[in-house]
Parts: structure tokens; sequence; C-alpha cells
């Protein structure tokens, strides 16, 4: 009877991985389909012939520019994100100052502002300093936007670093900055290198900032440049899968290598709220 | 040591650039879109004062009041779908093998960017040839519907992708939380002779209902602000039928150039995000008999 129970426990969970999956392991199938293949057989149906001209023409339209500019743009957001996230922390747990409360709560409350709301005034703010249409608008967004999440992850660990090591520390004669960057910094690298893995799960999918301040082509990440690109494809599938997919590739790789840091990433990104 | 530690210039240099961004990019526009709603303006032109006028229209505008309710069953169901994802939490934390391995597998759509998810969806619900409607065929139903072009169904053909989105996050929450409890409570319980589903319902669910409370405050914050996915998929069509209040918004200011009215309507995003979240809240988290572990 328990054995059933156990039996039937594992089938649900694997069709919930079934479901979970799927969806994705059907677009692999198509992206190496042709138009033919995928209309005229099963949706199911392995490829006759693998047609990797997709994935060539995928990356003819401009993805090597769009895939570049998501690079360096989220490596500029994250250093900023986890540098101003970590000082901000440390001024907050470990120096004694009035506001600090206060502050905190304002960085928390910014995890529930829905970010429509402040942008047309970010636009018309962007506008006046000209910098439309261009990457620092859009950087400069990512990290305002990723400091609270990236703050409450650093501050459960922050309150655990003990109080002795800083005690000792300024007691031989170390400044403030000598303290945060050689011992504080390091002392965190552990839980630094889950934001760094979250705000690039962040940075890399972001897609209303870009698509509103940034009209160039030149300029675009990859989920506003695939918007783009599938538009023009609407009806040649294996294209458009085969985009889908190279997209994916960079997440899934990061996953594959650091799937327990994600893990623990996303979830303390809501438990300690 | 109290000294070195309380230092205002150190404190605000460090301090400084999180805040100073926080203030500019944050709070500073949230406070000028309730200035920007009282005002007629095409977003390159001049502003004119035109006082409560672009409130009132919103508070008259029915487009505006369906998008509200879109948003709301949108929570509703995301609100729901968590009983599911706690039962499978509460299946993969009962020492099943291979439960690290089912998480992870779970966690993947979250991890792809709203775009490629909703470009994926577009082409499951394809009325041909899509995933979907290929199966259907295959079991025998003869004219299965075209799901994002049909009004009557597009909102809750659009509420799957995004459970299917979410679903591995709040599943790796719960797992997290009942692999918190100890398992010197849960044995404890065992050996007084408690039941599979009376260690469950006795003593994990309210251990973990603490972290319960928060991920209905996610959920539905998260809801009420959603719009990526919509937004590619339908655009909120055919005819406002999967509107939801953040892709009204951004259609009013960036297609149909009424920054004004968008700046309003973006307000009251802000105002009823807020509103709800402090209900929430004051509802989940009244009673303080939150247990320590």
């Amino acid at each position: 009877m328990q054995r059933l129970g156990y039996a039937v426990l594992y089938v649900i969970l694997v069709m919930i991985a079934i479901v979970q999956i799927f969806p994705l392991f059907w677009l692999f199938l198509f992206s190496l389909k042709d138009n033919q293949q995928i209309f005229a057989q099963s949706p199911f149906s392995l490829p006759d012939t693998p047609h990797w001209e997709n994935y060539v023409k995928a990356w003819q339209g401009n993805i090597g520019t769009y895939f570049f500019n998501s690079i360096w743009i989220s490596a500029v957001a994250i250093v900023l994100t986890v540098l101003f996230a970590s000082m901000a922390t440390f001024a907050i747990t470990r120096m004694r100052w009035k506001l600090s409360k206060l502050v905190l709560g304002m960085f928390m409350v910014g995890l529930m502002i829905p970010l429509h709301s402040a942008l047309i005034p970010l636009f018309k703010l962007y506008l006046s300093v000209n910098l439309i249409d261009n990457p620092i608008s859009v950087f400069l967004s990512y990290t305002a936007f990723h400091l609270p999440v990236t703050m409450m992850i650093l501050l459960g660990f922050y309150y655990t670093l003990p109080k002795e090591i800083e005690e000792a520390a300024i007691m031989d004669g170390c400044s403030v900055n000598r303290l945060f960057i050689r011992i504080i910094l390091p002392m965190t690298t552990s839980v630094l290198s889950t934001t760094v893995i979250i705000n690039m799960i962040y940075n890399w999918n972001e897609f209303v900032f870009v698509n509103t301040f940034i009209s160039s082509d030149k300029y675009k990440t990859l989920t506003v440049g695939i918007q783009n690109f599938i538009g023009q494809y609407q009806t040649d599938w294996g294209p458009i899968g085969a985009t889908l997919i190279i997209s994916m590739v960079p997440i899934i790789i990061l996953y594959i290598f650091f799937s327990n840091k994600i893990v623990e990433g996303m979830s303390s990104s809501a438990i300690k709220g | 040591m109290n000294k070195v530690m309380s230092n205002k210039w150190m404190i605000t240099l460090y301090i400084f650039p999180a805040l100073l961004l926080l203030l500019v990019l944050i709070y500073f526009p949230l406070v000028l879109s309730a200035y920007y709603g009282l005002m007629e303006w095409d977003g390159i032109g001049d502003m004119t004062f035109i006082g409560l006028k672009n409130f009132i229209t919103g508070i008259q505008d029915m487009k505006f009041w369906s998008s509200v309710q879109h948003s709301f069953l949108l929570a509703l169901f995301s609100a729901l779908s968590l009983l599911g994802y706690m039962a499978i939490a509460l299946i993969l934390a009962s020492n099943i093998k291979g439960s690290d391995f089912f998480r992870k597998i779970y966690l993947i759509p979250m991890l792809l960017s709203s775009v490629a998810i909703a470009q994926l969806w577009i082409k499951v619900y394809n009325p041909t040839n899509g995933m979907l409607n290929s199966f259907l065929m295959a079991i025998g139903i003869d004219n299965p519907p075209a799901w994002l072009a049909e009004p009557s169904i597009v909102l809750y053909a659009i509420f799957i992708p995004i459970l299917w989105q979410y679903a591995g996050f709040y599943i790796l929450i719960y797992y997290a939380a009942l692999k918190n409890i100890p398992e010197s409570l849960v044995e404890a319980a065992r050996i007084d002779g408690a039941s599979p589903w009376q260690v469950a319902f006795k003593i994990k669910l309210p251990l973990i209902k603490g972290v319960f409370k928060v991920t209905i405050v996610l959920a539905i914050v998260g809801s009420l602000k959603y719009f990526d996915l919509i937004y590619v998929m339908t655009g909120g069509g055919p005819n406002g039928a999967s509107e939801v209040m953040a892709s009204y918004m951004y259609k009013l200011a960036f297609r149909s150039y009424d920054f004004g009215y968008g700046s309003a309507i973006g307000f009251l995003l802000l105002v009823i995000t807020l509103i709800v979240t402090y209900m929430v809240r004051k509802l989940t988290v009244s009673d303080e008999e939150e247990l320590q572990y």
C-alpha cells in the first residue's frame, strides 16, 4: 500500500517535470525543422535532417550585436548594483546612525513598487538629460530597481557577521574603507556570488526598460532584439525557434554550473522578506 | 570604535550612491507621476495643467476598470495556485529520492526571459500547428479553439504560461522552508503515532505559515504589476480582452502618446498595489502566534 502511494507521488512529480520542460524540448525540435516539416508532420516528430541553417539564419539577424549588448550592459549593472548594495548594507548594518532604520525601510518598500508607475517620469527624466537611446539609462535603471532585492539577500548575511572582527580591526587602527574592502567584502564572497548570479538572470531577461528607452538597433539587448527579429519572420518557425534557443543558452549553461547558487539566491530573495 | 563607525562622513559616503539612485530613479518618478497625471501632455510638447481631469476620466474609464479586473483575476489565480505548489513541495520534502533533481527541473522556466516564454507559448497556442491543438486533435477533439484570438478564453490562456513560469519558484521557496523544520520535531510526532497527513497538516504547515504569508504577498503584488508576457503575447488584445493595468498604462503612454493620462493610470496602479499590499499584510500578519524555530 505504501509503495503504491509512493509510486503515485512519483508519477505526479514526473508529470509536472514533463509539463515544465516539454515546451522547451518542443521548441528545440522545431528550431531544427523547416516549415514544410513543421506544418505537414506531427509536431512531436524528430526532424528528418536537422536544419542547423536555421541557427545561421538567426545569427545573421543582428543577434550577435544584441547578444554583446546584453552581456556588457548586464555586466556594468551587476558591478554597480553589487557594489552599491554592499556599501549601503554595510552602512545600515554595521555603522551607527539615527536614520538607518528609515533608510532600510525605504529600500524594502522599493520591492513592492510597480516599475510602470515610475516609467513615464523616468522616460521624461532621461529625455531631459539626453540619455534616451543611450545604454546608460538602461544600466542605471537596472541598478536602481535591483538594489532592494540585492540588499535583501545581503542583509541576512551581514547581520550574522561577528562584531568582534571589526572591533579588533578598528582597535588596530584600520580605517573604515580598509575594513570594508579588505575584511568585510572578502568575508561576503559567497553571498556576493549569489547576488551576482541573481542579478545576471534579472538583467539578461529584462525587457521593459530597453523596450522603452532604446530605439537604435545597435544598443538593443537580446530580449528586445529577438522580439523585433521575430516580428519580421512571423511565419518562418525554424529561425524563430533557433533565435529563442540562442537567447536561452547562456542562462541554461549558467544554471548547469551554478544551480545550487541560483536555487539558494532565488529562495533567499523571497524568504527573508 | 564607536567614533569610527559613527563618523557622519563615512556613513554618507557608503549610503549615498545607493540612496541617490533609489531616490532619483524610483521615489522621485513616483511623485512626478502624480504631478504629470494633472497635465495634458503628448510626451514631446508643452504640458497644460488640467487639474484632476485625467483621474476623473480614469475612474469613469471602462477599459481601465476591465484591466483592473483582469489584474485582480490574475492575482486570485496566482494566490490559489500557491496551494498546489505547497502540496508539491510537501511531496518533494518528504525524503523522496531525486527531490533535488525535480525542484531544479521545475525552476527552469523561471530563469528564462518573459519574451522567450511568450514567443514560445504563442507557438504552443498556434491554432493549426501549435503543440496544444495538435495534441488535442490527436486525442480526437475536432475543433480546438484559437486560444489567443478568442476574447472569452484569452485571459485564461495567458494565465497558464504565467503560472508555468513561476511554479518552480514557489515550490523552491516552500521546499527550502520545509527543509528548515528540525527533523526532531517531525520525528517526535511520528513516534507519538501521528500519520503522514497529521505530520503535514498539524506540524509542518503551521511551522511554515510565515513563509506562506510572504509568498501570498509576493504572488498578489507580482500579479498586479504583471506586464511582460501579456504585452508580448497579445498586447492586451483581442479588443482589450487580456488587458491588465500595466499594459493599459503602457499603451496609453507609448502607443497613443497620451502621457498625462498614462501617468494618471500609472499612479492609480501604484495606489492600488500599495493598498492591496497593505491589506494583504494586515489580513495575514494580524495573528501574532507565529512559531519561532
